[in-house]
């Protein structure tokens, strides 16, 4: 069970990677980035967790009680708005593709090479 | 005094977001003062920066939370002369670059420069920052900033997909970071680059460590473009305005590399000391780096996409100066990056100037179009002789710094490399420049008319005509030549500066000197730095390579011009090696989203095969 956290991280970014990889459609692409992102919030997470600790909120309870580390609460946070910001602009640009060159397929975006 | 680490980051942040909510009344004038006003103020306070860092690395605590005995509680920025110089070039190719649009970038409205100072602002907080995580924050500050520069001009398909390939390949090359960043968190409780190094130092490299150097480094050798992490970056920065490849091409790739150095030397570089292998395993990807840059770049005819390339090949040489993990290397490579980023600032400017005069960047169809511009022909020779490393160029100081440092560490190959690599890179410029402005070479075959299709302005990707090139004067304007100019000529002062060499070995000492870091930034004990007795390099040698590497390259662009004066059995035998290099590394880089990150992918478990047989 103490690897679980670790298991799940690995999975998404690899799922998140192969969605990648194989995606016929900007909007897929870019949602499966969103997955792969989120394989550092359970990373984070877990890095920072202890079994039986309360959230780091250190008001009404005695001193020395045991919680779970803010930091990297505070880390995962920041990383959600990164992530939800590259995402932002990644849908604008996408939704640009599809305005002005009427498809979504990377592939058919291919500028002509010389 | 105290706040001047902090007003790089805060000043452009502040502009920009003025400058943003003003947009609607804003007018165009005051909006382009404000903001190459603003890039120059950041290009002072980082030089400031710079100069005062020479005595000892300034630390800038966040909030005033300043260590509580010897365990940092808060956020630092901690300037070291190399960060500081890094932050100095961003803010003099923002600059100059901002100077250039003053004048052809007349259809965007204040959000670009906005964006221009987002951007700026994120890469002087990245090279300031001493903290891991901070690093990581202003990396996807810039980051973002830079997605959007380079599909600015939605209109073009390219430009998309060329901002979309480079906003995903990158993303993950981020999420890799910031798993790297996790599992130093998890195993040491700190964030701050001192304090990771001073507690990762104190056990072996044990198999987490290594794994989050592995991702740390192949996180940042995205952004740096090492190959094959580099697939994306052709569309991205060709096809981007001319504006933001100046500082793409100038400075971005060089952060990469910059950021692995800086985490290498103040967090791994104790438990990591004993690993001899790492050497090798960094300069493999180096001398690939170098060549397939090198190859594609004599293989482009896209003015734009040369460049780039050149970008990739500069890339390997810089990172081979660093590879070699020694204060000679790291300040060669340094002082070569440095020159290298202003000499291909100015070549961007130059391209852009031929783009805005004739509505085109592809050679074979600009051939003798270009007669009556001598300046930008004079600036694009110039340029190439820089990227050659020829004195006086500043290119040739850092190019003789990493010579010596390859020859200490038992590598004198890397020099053959080095000229190699330069000549090429020279070569398709020269080529380039005569075909252009000269009207040399016939045009070869299978090249497009200049009446066929894709010929003309703004179709498609082939030209890279931007919207908003308003005024055809056949003259290039001050504003125009001045900037490349003034880039060349600071090339040129960074390579006869006297005593720059000490200076710069200094610097680079400080910079590997982790205990020194550490006891500045987390005791505040300003040390006296460290001596190296170095003896004065040598630059007979460095020179007559340089030049020799300069004759290759006009040779190599003279054969490329006038093939049949080429001897028959050495064009035929040439043409029998150089055909299927040149198509399999044409097939292998045609690719899109999907090939880059699947390139990625494995050229992570090429990199971390390597590393788990040199640390065993």
């Amino acid at each position: 069970m103490r690897f679980l956290p670790y298991v799940v991280a690995a999975w998404l970014l690899l799922v998140g990677l192969y969605g990648i990889v194989t995606s016929r459609n900007l909007v897929h692409a870019i949602i499966c980035l969103s997955v792969a992102q989120s394989s550092t919030y359970i990373l984070l997470l877990s890095v920072g967790f202890r079994r039986g600790g309360t959230a780091p909120i250190f008001l009404d309870v005695p001193v020395g009680t045991r919680a779970v580390d803010p930091v990297v609460g505070a880390l995962t946070l920041t990383d959600i708005v990164v992530g939800a910001t590259v995402s932002a602009l990644l849908l604008a640009l996408a939704v640009q593709a599809h305005k002005h060159h009427g498809t979504l397929d990377p592939e058919r975006l291919k500028p002509e090479r010389d | 005094m105290d706040l001047l680490p902090a007003l790089p980051v805060a000043l452009p942040l502040l502009v920009a977001a003025a400058l943003v909510g003003l947009a609607p009344v804003c007018p165009r004038p005051v909006a382009d003062a404000a903001a190459v006003l603003t890039a120059a103020l950041v290009t002072l306070a980082c030089l400031a920066l710079l100069v005062i860092s020479l005595d000892g690395p300034v630390v800038y605590w966040f909030g005033g939370w300043t260590p509580r005995g010897g365990i940092a509680l808060g956020v630092a920025f901690a300037v070291d002369p190399v960060g500081a110089a890094l932050a100095t070039l961003a803010g003099v190719l923002a600059t100059a670059a901002l100077t250039f649009s003053w004048r052809i970038f007349e259809a965007v409205r204040t959000l670009h420069h906005g964006l221009m100072l987002v951007f700026l602002a994120g890469i002087v907080g990245f090279c300031l920052s001493g903290d891991l995580f901070n690093m990581f924050v202003f990396y996807e500050l810039f980051s973002v900033a830079a997605y959007a520069l380079a599909g600015y001009q939605t209109t073009n398909p390219g430009s998309v997909r060329g901002a979309l390939n480079f906003a995903i390949t990158n993303s993950v090359g981020a999420i890799l970071v910031l798993g790297g960043i996790a599992l130093l968190y998890g195993r040491t409780g700190a964030l701050n680059l001192a304090q990771l190094g001073q507690s990762l130092a104190r056990g072996p490299a044990d198999r987490l460590v290594v794994a989050a150097f592995l991702l740390l480094m192949v996180g940042f050798f995205v952004k740096a473009a090492v190959v094959p992490f580099h697939f994306w970056l052709a569309d991205a920065y060709a096809l981007a305005p001319t504006v933001v490849g100046v500082l793409f091409a100038g400075v971005v790739s060089e952060l990469g590399l910059y950021a692995v150095a800086r985490v290498y030397w103040t967090v791994f570089s104790g438990p990591m000391a004993g690993v001899e292998g790492l050497r090798g395993v960094l300069l493999l990807g180096a001398v690939t780096t170098a060549l397939v840059g090198g190859v594609m770049c004599l293989l482009q005819h896209h003015l734009a996409r040369m460049l780039a390339y050149a970008t990739v090949s500069h890339v390997g040489l810089t990172l081979a100066g660093f590879a070699l993990l020694g204060p000679v290397g790291v300040g060669g490579a340094v002082l070569y990056l440095l020159a290298d980023g202003l000499v291909k600032g100015a070549l961007f400017i130059s391209v852009g100037i031929v783009d805005h005069h004739l509505h085109d960047v592809d050679e074979r169809r600009l051939r003798g179009r270009g007669r009556h511009m001598p300046w930008a022909a004079a600036l694009m020779v110039a340029g190439a002789l820089g990227l050659a490393g020829v004195p006086p160029f500043g290119t040739f100081l850092g190019k003789a710094l990493m010579e010596e440092a390859a020859l200490e560490a038992g590598t004198p190959w890397l020099i053959g490399l080095f000229v190699v690599v330069a000549a090429l890179t020279s070569a398709a410029l020269l080529r380039a420049t005569g075909r252009v402005f000269l009207g040399l070479g016939g045009p070869s075959p299978g090249s497009p008319s200049p009446g066929g299709p894709g010929g003309g302005a703004g179709s498609g990707a082939g030209s890279g005509a931007e919207p908003g090139y308003r005024d055809h004067h056949r003259h290039a304007h001050p504003t125009q030549v001045a900037p490349a100019v003034l880039l060349l000529a600071a090339a040129v002062a960074v390579g006869l500066a006297p005593g720059i060499t000490g200076v710069v070995e200094r610097a680079a000492a400080r910079f590997t000197d982790r205990a020194g870091y550490a006891a500045a930034v987390l005791e505040g004990v300003a040390g006296p730095g460290v001596r190296v007795p170095h003896p004065p390099v040598p630059l007979a040698a460095p020179a007559f390579w340089a030049v020799l590497s300069a004759l290759l390259g006009l040779g190599l662009a003279l054969a490329a011009l006038a093939p049949e004066r080429v001897p028959g059995r050495l064009r035929d035998g040439v043409a029998r090696v150089w055909g299927p290099v040149a198509a399999t590394l044409r097939g292998l880089h045609d690719g899109g989203i999907g090939d880059s990150v699947t390139w990625l992918v494995v050229g992570m478990a090429a990199f971390g095969t390597l590393l788990a047989v040199v640390v065993r």
